[in-house]
């Protein structure tokens, strides 16, 4: 800075993001996160190589458009499902959010346990925070190398076995596993395991909380369900303040001192790198790595934990107790969020039990709308697309009615195989002069034969007599 | 020549080249120059000192590879232009388009389904007929080119022939329905209303009535028989049995084209039709075309099998 007659000052806009050396932890809440970690990747790693009925139990197969998940087999015409399935989780996160904060981001988001993974191997090459930052500010030594190298060989099987597991979702599992073998994957396939396998080293090996920084929308948007009584990872400053060092057993209220020791190792543990005590920040996933490790000192210091606790902005303010906290969780933000989240769940399960596996769709001919036959009869043709989505094959009876003497011609059965389509045409005939010209509503029902679960679908159309 | 300038003019082409590169620039430039700031005297802060409603302005930097982000945009634009169509009339050193895309996806269809194809045009019609994948191949071809006219059941319509009646206006063997689809056909029954006048038409579509086996005045159908015999007869046969090498249909059966109602068959006799079967050589290429007529082929004999069983 030179101190010229201008007086101006230069700043940077944009900086090189710090490296955060996150402390490890353990207690309660990193407990759980263990916990929920190995039951969500338990899932994800697990599934793929599920089998059900002589198939991959969970398959969302590209390139037949069908998507099969256990008993159901979805085609593109259930989208419909999904729409709920994206709404459900809205819902959910709108009503967790507004209870109980981000605990989604601290327990559950892919970014948060890949990068808890990934940690876990760092800290079994490089150490725990000191001896990694240590590390990073030493020269390059062959002991180094190694540390780093093994770090990242670890990393990088993780990650291409991550994008196998992701792709195996998409292209039979199995045989892919095979192929990778063999070295003779598609070139869609290698692309998105090499793809799916470097956002995965990259996100959790090195962006971590700067995805929750600066990408990750959700945890912008989160904030705005937030209310007062919204369960935060909170540090009450009326305990703690002021903070400041003391000696074992001096009592802190004598010494003009409040709880917090300033120790500074909620600050070291934060994997996103923000000392909780400013309060409330957007920064904050919610992972009460602090309320673990500041627990832990309270513990040795024999004060009462939860100096960082989860606690309401309310609960804070008001110095109230859990039950006042409790009492508070069911108010109308809540509750709608939970009637709407009721009756989604409650519609998307209905409706999946009530699903008919049998779709039809009824195509009339654009040119032949209606023939006269052997000068006694009026003749329409229908085509029918059948669209089978159960795992047994069917044969389909059509038969008509809404028109009196209305009869099937010909075309009354169609074959349909298991999880596939047919079409067949059928001819309905009506006598001449029994209907007047123009069109004439009517029913076309298509039922399964005997054998298997029954299967019905009725479906309108119109019967046209020329004039 | 390029596929660019078949739509748009030269200048047009110009412009937009000039005002896509500006804008490059002119984004390399903002972020270029905005990677600091300078400001007036060591008094102001931005950090924590401004408050609005209670929101306190921090001095955050961005971080580096966010701007790094928006240099790799920038260089994802120019190669992207360099590389495929984009910019004024270039067409890209890859010289990729939507339709070389297209036709190389053609190409190897083709070129996967050529073996299958080589292997049915060794086999006639009636040996293809006989071959469920093959009649299954051209039952898909049918409902893609062929039931916009004869119906998605094969049973036509007013003016297209029924395919599964076992009746045939021009020939129902194996190899005349491929010379059928492959050459198309052109049926002309020409009008009459000059030739011949009112009373005569009438007695004539009498004749033509009682030929398929219906009560008529006798007496107007004798007329008109004598008339048949000198005009009708050279296309429709002395018997009125028709003509498959002419497409002149038989007059005998119940099979009526245009209608066999008195009023349809003076309309036919006053107006004249024209039937019109496209060809489908060059659309379709002949493999295609052979096991479409295998299909219809096919077809028809299973429907004069259930005929004869009834």
């Amino acid at each position: 800075m030179g101190s010229s007659a201008a007086e101006s000052k230069v700043i940077e806009l944009y900086k090189a993001a710090p490296k955060i050396y996150p402390k490890s932890v353990s207690g309660r809440f990193a407990r759980l996160r263990v916990f929920t970690l190995l039951v969500t990747q338990l899932v994800f790693y697990g599934l793929a190589w599920l089998q059900w009925n002589g198939r991959q139990a969970v398959l969302f197969d590209l390139v037949e458009r069908k998507f099969y998940i256990f008993g159901w087999i979805f085609w593109p015409q259930d989208v419909l499902y999904l729409a709920f399935i994206l709404i459900i989780s809205a819902y959910s996160l709108f009503f967790v959010t507004a209870i109980a904060g981000r605990v989604f981001c601290g327990y559950a988001c892919p970014q948060t346990v890949y990068t808890e993974i990934f940690m876990w191997v760092e800290r079994w090459f490089e150490g725990d925070r000191a001896a990694r930052m240590k590390l990073d500010r030493g020269p390059w030594t062959r002991e180094k190398l190694w540390r780093k190298g093994g770090k990242h060989a670890v990393w990088i099987l993780m990650a291409l076995w991550t994008g196998f597991t992701f792709v195996g979702y998409f292209t039979p599992i199995r045989d892919l596993a095979v192929k990778v073998t063999t070295l003779s994957t598609g070139p869609w396939e290698t692309f998105w395991i090499l793809f799916y396998g470097f956002a995965t080293w990259g996100n959790a090996g090195f962006m971590r909380e700067q995805v929750c920084k600066y990408m990750c929308p959700y945890a912008r948007f989160q904030s705005v369900m937030f209310d007062r009584d919204t369960m935060i990872v909170t540090y009450d400053a009326a305990r703690g303040e002021p903070r400041g060092s003391r000696k074992k057993g001096v009592d802190p209220a004598s010494a003009g001192l409040g709880a917090c020791v300033d120790c500074s190792l909620c600050v070291q543990v934060c994997p996103t790198g923000i000392d909780i005590r400013n309060g409330l920040q957007y920064e904050c996933i919610g992972c009460a790595a602090c309320i673990d490790v500041c627990d832990s000192v309270m513990d040795k210091l024999n004060y009462p934990r939860g100096l960082v606790r989860y606690a309401t902005e309310n609960a804070i303010e008001k110095q109230w107790g859990w039950r006042e906290v409790r009492a508070h969780i069911l108010r109308p933000r809540i509750m709608i969020y939970g009637v709407v989240l009721v009756l989604l769940v409650g519609g998307l399960l209905s409706s999946l039990v009530l699903r008919n596996p049998l779709k039809v769709d009824v195509i009339r001919d654009a040119r032949v709308l209606a023939r006269e036959v052997e000068g006694q009869w009026i003749e329409n043709v229908y085509r029918l697309n059948v669209m089978n989505a159960s795992e047994a094959a069917h044969r389909l009876r059509v038969s008509v009615e809404g028109i009196d003497g209305a009869r099937l011609d010909r075309g009354g059965l169609i074959a349909v195989d298991a999880a596939s389509n047919a079409s067949g045409t059928v001819a309905v005939r009506v006598p001449v002069g029994a209907l007047s010209p123009g069109t004439h509503p009517l029913q076309l029902i298509i039922e399964s034969e005997a054998g298997g679960a029954p299967l019905a679908v009725r479906e309108k159309s119109t019967f046209m007599v020329p004039r | 020549m390029t596929a660019a300038e078949s739509y748009l003019p030269a200048g047009w082409a110009w412009y937009i080249a000039i005002v896509t590169v500006a804008s490059l620039a002119y984004c390399l430039w903002v972020l270029i120059s905005n990677n600091t700031r300078k400001l007036p005297g060591e008094e102001v802060k931005l950090h924590g000192t401004n408050v609005w409603d209670g929101l306190r302005e921090y001095d955050n930097p961005l971080p580096r590879w966010w701007r790094n982000l928006f240099y790799i945009t920038v260089f994802f634009a120019s190669a992207y232009l360099i590389l495929y169509p984009g910019i004024g009339v270039s067409t890209g050193i890859l010289g990729w388009s939507s339709s070389g895309l297209h036709k190389a996806e053609v190409e190897a269809t083709e070129k996967r389904v050529a073996p299958m194809f080589e292997n049915y045009a060794k086999q006639d019609v009636a040996a293809l007929a006989a071959d469920e994948g093959a009649t299954k191949i051209g039952a898909s071809l049918f409902q893609a080119y062929c039931i916009q006219c004869h119906g998605s059941d094969m049973r036509g319509a007013k003016g297209f022939p029924n395919l599964v009646d076992a009746d045939w206006q021009w020939t129902g063997t194996p190899e005349g329905i491929l010379e059928t689809i492959l050459g198309g056909r052109n049926a002309a029954m020409p009008a009459f209303n000059e030739q011949l006048n009112k009373d005569q038409i009438a007695d004539v579509v009498n004749y033509v009535i009682q030929l398929s086996g219906r009560q008529v005045d006798v007496a107007s159908a004798a007329r008109g028989e004598a008339t048949f015999k000198t005009v009708c007869a050279a296309c429709h046969g002395p018997e009125g049995k028709g003509m498959q090498a002419l497409g002149a249909p038989n007059l005998t059966d119940s099979t009526w084209l245009y209608g066999g109602s008195a009023a349809a068959i003076t309309e036919t006799l006053v107006k004249g039709r024209a039937g019109v079967m496209p060809a489908f050589k060059d659309f379709l290429g002949e493999p295609r075309v052979k096991l479409l007529a295998a299909y219809v082929y096919a077809q028809s004999r299973e429907a004069e099998r259930t005929a004869s069983t009834q």
